[in-house]
């Protein structure tokens, strides 16, 4: 076969592919055509990879397969972590794609340097820029996310202004270069200044707020390979970044909503000033607190029960003993479901994952729109490991840092029940008056152990 | 050149808007494999590396387009593996009741 109709194939199965993994997308938007949607994303990808590795361009494989082989022992383990360990694999993730799109717009320079025209050149300097403070940043997010890092935000005086002056620094190098391309010592200087940049940009930000960063830089994960799409002329890439991209500013919006901020106020914001400000007066305040045996009986003489999950119960590993809970409890007829916060946990649909592997089924399930008109008919709302999401403030303490940030109306319910640790306040360090509410019930413990402390006496008071 | 530019960006701005159709109505409760799935998708800059890769230019653009070849594959590996795992996991109740 001559080069060009070989080419004309590759281009063609590129197109294929492009198809598959729109209806990948479109398949994903509802859980009964989900899995067919996988299936035709990995087709679509299968078709673009031996399309590829048939280029005539190719030369030597040794390398290719070398790569491909390291690339799947290190990507099946990650395929395989434990749902609990999702968020901080996705943020690896990113960090992986932005590394590889770095890295290729890294290699065109050099292989192009001496004929690259100054637009060549921008488009160049702005793809390796986004992944190279990708790659870092998303490193970061990652380990924080696994803990290895701090998860409270780092802040220091001036850090906006610094942060801001070194992705300055990166702009003025990137522009002298595009006047210059010559100056190919400038090039790993801006490489290193964007990696920089990607450091301090989420070192300050807490592990509250990842939802939207981790959403944030999903989407810059797929600008760049949508910009390395423009620098090769590779349409595929352009789509598939395109959709990578679409789909993380997507979430971040999703985010940004349910905690009534704005990007820039996640980004520079740092929470934590807010959080000295907001310790103001102390006063005593009773609050009502009761045992396993009374939350037991309660829930057992229950109609309707919303469960409220948050972080704490991912933590807490509690996900297991709350479908016991739910067992028991639908096995006497209460009926149970779940009123799930877009930001509850620490990425989008975080608890949802969890919870459908704890084999709890997802009609059970109630995002934060379907659940709040039913809290006035729920005789319990029962709160794990969640905390701001439910603070009555946001709607009634113009003073609150949370001030407009929407709420699961928790505090609609004829009893609130609350399984926390103490009564610290929650990783904001916003003081939460729903625990002070006299139809409030505190369960003071370990959100594992008192659930299933409670699934005990559930099971103890059948056979009496 | 510009051509080609004006080209890409007709496809960007395009797949852009179907991204944003397509993606407005996945639920919820899938965000999560939902972002994963689209991490696989991205995944497909491995087709540039390995072309980098392959051309065996120099040195430091094999090794670079290895290594990229390396992370983006454990990326579309893992992405694909993790999402099907996941949708695996989301059952409807059964409608027996016990």
């Amino acid at each position: 076969m001559n080069p060009l109709t070989a080419q004309q194939l590759i281009d063609f199965a590129y197109i294929v592919a492009v198809a598959l993994f729109i209806l990948a997308l479109k398949w994903l938007s509802s859980p009964a055509s989900a899995r067919r949607g996988v299936l035709a994303g990995e087709i679509g990808a299968v078709l673009a990879v031996v399309a590829t590795l048939c280029n005539y361009e190719i030369i030597q494989y040794k390398w290719i397969i070398v790569a491909l082989v390291v690339g799947a022992i290190v990507g099946i383990p990650l395929g395989m972590v434990h749902m609990t360990a999702v968020p901080q694999r996705t943020a690896l993730s990113h960090a992986f794609g932005a590394l590889a799109a770095a890295m290729i717009g890294i290699a065109e320079y050099y292989v192009r340097i001496p004929h690259l025209t100054k637009f060549d050149m921008l488009e160049i300097s702005l793809e390796v820029i986004i992944g190279s403070l990708t790659f870092t940043g998303s490193l970061i997010a990652a380990g924080k996310l696994q803990e290895v890092l701090p998860q409270r935000p780092i802040t220091y005086k001036g850090q906006n202004f610094v942060s801001l002056s070194v992705l300055g620094g990166a702009i003025v190098i990137a522009l002298w270069l595009i006047v210059h391309p010559e100056f190919s010592r400038l090039f790993p200087v801006m490489v290193g200044v964007s990696l920089v940049f990607g450091v301090l940009l989420v070192t300050p930000i807490g592990g509250a707020d990842m939802p939207t960063v981790i959403s944030l830089l999903n989407s810059y994960a797929g600008l760049s390979a949508a910009l390395l799409g423009f620098v090769l002329n590779n349409k595929v890439l352009v789509v598939a970044g395109a959709l990578d991209g679409s789909s993380g500013f997507i979430l971040s919006v999703i985010m940004c909503k349910a905690m009534n901020r704005s990007f820039t106020n996640v980004m520079f914001g740092a929470f934590g000033k807010v959080q000295v400000s907001a310790r103001g007066e102390k006063e005593e305040r009773t609050v009502h607190s009761a045992t396993p045996e009374e939350a037991a009986a309660i829930l057992a003489a229950a109609n309707s029960v919303i469960i409220v999950p948050g972080y704490g119960m991912a933590v807490a590993q509690a996900q297991h003993k709350v479908r016991e809970l739910y067992d028991a409890l639908s096995k006497r007829g209460v009926d149970v479901k779940f009123g799930i916060h877009p930001v509850a946990g620490r990425m989008p649909g975080h608890m949802n994952v969890l919870l459908a592997e704890a084999d709890i089924p997802y009609d059970r399930l109630m995002d934060m729109d379907a659940s709040n008109p039913e809290f006035p008919q729920t005789d319990v709302a029962l709160v794990i490991g969640a905390n701001d999401v439910t603070n009555p403030a946001a709607k009634t303490d113009q003073g609150s840092p949370i001030y407009g940030m929407p709420i699961l109306e928790v505090d609609k319910a004829r009893t609130v029940m609350v399984i926390k640790r103490s009564l610290s306040p929650g990783f904001a360090g916003i003081d939460n008056p729903l625990y002070y509410l006299d139809k409030t019930l505190m369960l003071f413990g370990d959100a594992k152990a008192f659930v299933g402390d409670i699934v005990r006496e559930l099971a103890g008071g059948e056979h009496t | 050149m510009t051509s080609n530019f004006i080209n890409s960006l007709y496809v960007f701005i395009l797949a852009g808007f179907i991204g944003f159709e397509v993606i407005r109505r996945v639920s919820p409760l899938l965000h999560t494999p939902l972002m994963s799935l689209t991490n696989a998708l991205d995944a497909i800059v491995v087709v540039a590396a390995i072309i980098i890769a392959g051309r065996h230019e120099s040195t430091l653009s094999t090794v670079l387009g290895s290594v990229a070849v390396a992370a983006s594959f454990s990326n579309m590996v893992g992405g694909f593996l993790i999402t099907d795992r996941m949708l695996r996991m989301f059952k409807l109740s059964r409608t027996k009741k016990p």
